[in-house]
């Protein structure tokens, strides 16, 4: 990328919690982020129920990263946990919320996936679980590691998870990404920074929590999530 | 009291570790013969296929739901019925895009060719421009139905504010 100084743009809260689909110093945005207008739907369509998970029960561990292979993974092993929530601060229950990410090396178990740190032959990188009747979900996994990206010169993802999760209603949905307090390298990246309005960056970033570390055994983050009400839409457009 | 949303984030390249770990791309018995395909393309602003994007199709009225990811040339398929609609609306399936470079995912919907008449009556493609309602209609090809979206340029799909 020939300027720099787009990368990283100054905050603009103006934006409040959406992010700029169109933001410069995401490379790959500028042959994918749509240039016209959103199209507004009638209110009824907000209302919209999801989808019916029944006939795809979970597994007891696929809540749990670090339990698919012959041993443990390599790692700082970590317990993520937080609630699901809509705009009104209520739980969303039976919330599908899945998860993958990168091993602690940076590698993603992705034939894509160049990076010359080792595959770890006990991680995958995948997991979910369905929220309980407070909204809550719980991961054990181990903290990902940054990886380079060839965005610009020098770039590496700071730390994260990926998260997608389905609420109640259609309009729920959400994919997302997690990070880690105190990563020096989120100050550099166009991801995050797509997000122009510092508070709403914020929620994106997990907590350490000492109440949820679990001693001798693995260290805890929260992370709370709040989808839409699925009452209706805040008008949003697309930039043009 | 309102929380602010937590905001949305690119579904990166590696999606298919978590989102796609087995095929799920049939929201309809194949052998249903009330079911038909669904095939399409994913294109990006300068016509060149996207190969590391996922679509979701819903049929919310039916509470039916499918992925699929784009293979190296940007094509996805599904199987379906045609859903039940709403009254005074036309059928249709509602397309969720998500890809690397795109930030938050998309909304579309696909409309089926044969339903002309349904299709002039819907409150939300009646009120389209009729090049813009061109993108939301499949085209009969096949045997199949092809759904094409393009994620920019002039023939850029019609989507819609969640």
């Amino acid at each position: 990328m020939s300027d720099e100084s787009q990368i990283v743009l100054p905050d603009d809260p103006s934006f409040g919690g959406e992010v700029q689909v169109d933001y410069p110093g995401y490379r790959s945005t500028r042959l994918r982020a749509p240039n016209r207008q959103l199209v507004t739907l009638p209110e009824s369509f907000h209302s919209l129920d999801g989808p019916v998970y029944g006939e795809d029960a979970l597994d007891e561990l696929d809540h749990d990263l670090t339990r698919h292979g012959d041993g443990e993974p390599l790692g700082e092993r970590i317990i993520v946990t937080g609630r699901v929530l809509d705009e009104d601060g209520k739980p969303v229950r039976n919330a599908l919320v899945e998860v993958w990410q990168a091993n602690a090396g940076g590698r993603y178990r992705h034939v894509v996936d160049q990076h010359p740190a080792p595959l770890d032959p006990n991680f995958g990188g995948a997991g979910r679980c369905l929220t309980d009747d407070d909204g809550n979900y719980r991961f054990v996994t181990i903290k990902p590691g940054s990886y380079p990206w060839g965005n610009h010169e020098n770039a590496w993802r700071p730390a994260h998870i990926h998260f997608s999760l389905f609420g109640r209603a259609f309009t729920q949905r959400l994919v997302t990404q997690m990070y880690f307090p105190g990563d020096p390298l989120m100050e550099y990246d166009p991801i995050i920074h797509a997000v122009r309005d510092p508070k709403a960056r914020e929620l994106l970033i997990s907590s350490f929590d000492l109440a949820t570390t679990q001693p001798e055994w693995a260290l805890g983050y929260r992370w709370d999530i709040v989808l839409g009400s699925g009452r209706g839409a805040t008008p949003m457009e697309n930039p043009s | 009291m309102t929380l602010p949303r937590t905001p949305s984030q690119t579904v990166g390249p590696y999606y298919a570790i978590g989102l796609a770990r087995r095929p799920q791309n049939e929201l309809a018995d194949p052998h249903d013969p009330a079911s038909v395909r669904v095939i399409g393309q994913l294109m990006d602003g300068a016509g060149m296929p996207v190969n590391d994007g996922m679509i979701e199709f819903w049929q919310p009225v039916d509470r039916r739901w499918g992925r699929c990811g784009t293979d190296a040339d940007g094509r996805f398929s599904f199987v379906l019925t045609k859903s039940s609609a709403t009254p005074g609306e036309a059928p249709r399936a509602d397309v969720y895009v998500f890809a690397r470079g795109l930030l938050r995912h998309q909304l579309t919907r696909m409309y089926f060719p044969d339903e002309v008449d349904a299709n002039a009556a819907d409150p939300v493609l009646s009120a389209l421009p009729e090049e813009d309602r061109a993108t939301l209609v499949a085209e009969e090809e096949d045997g199949a139905l092809r759904f094409d979206i393009h994620l920019q340029g002039d023939r850029q799909t019609v989507f819609f504010a969640v």
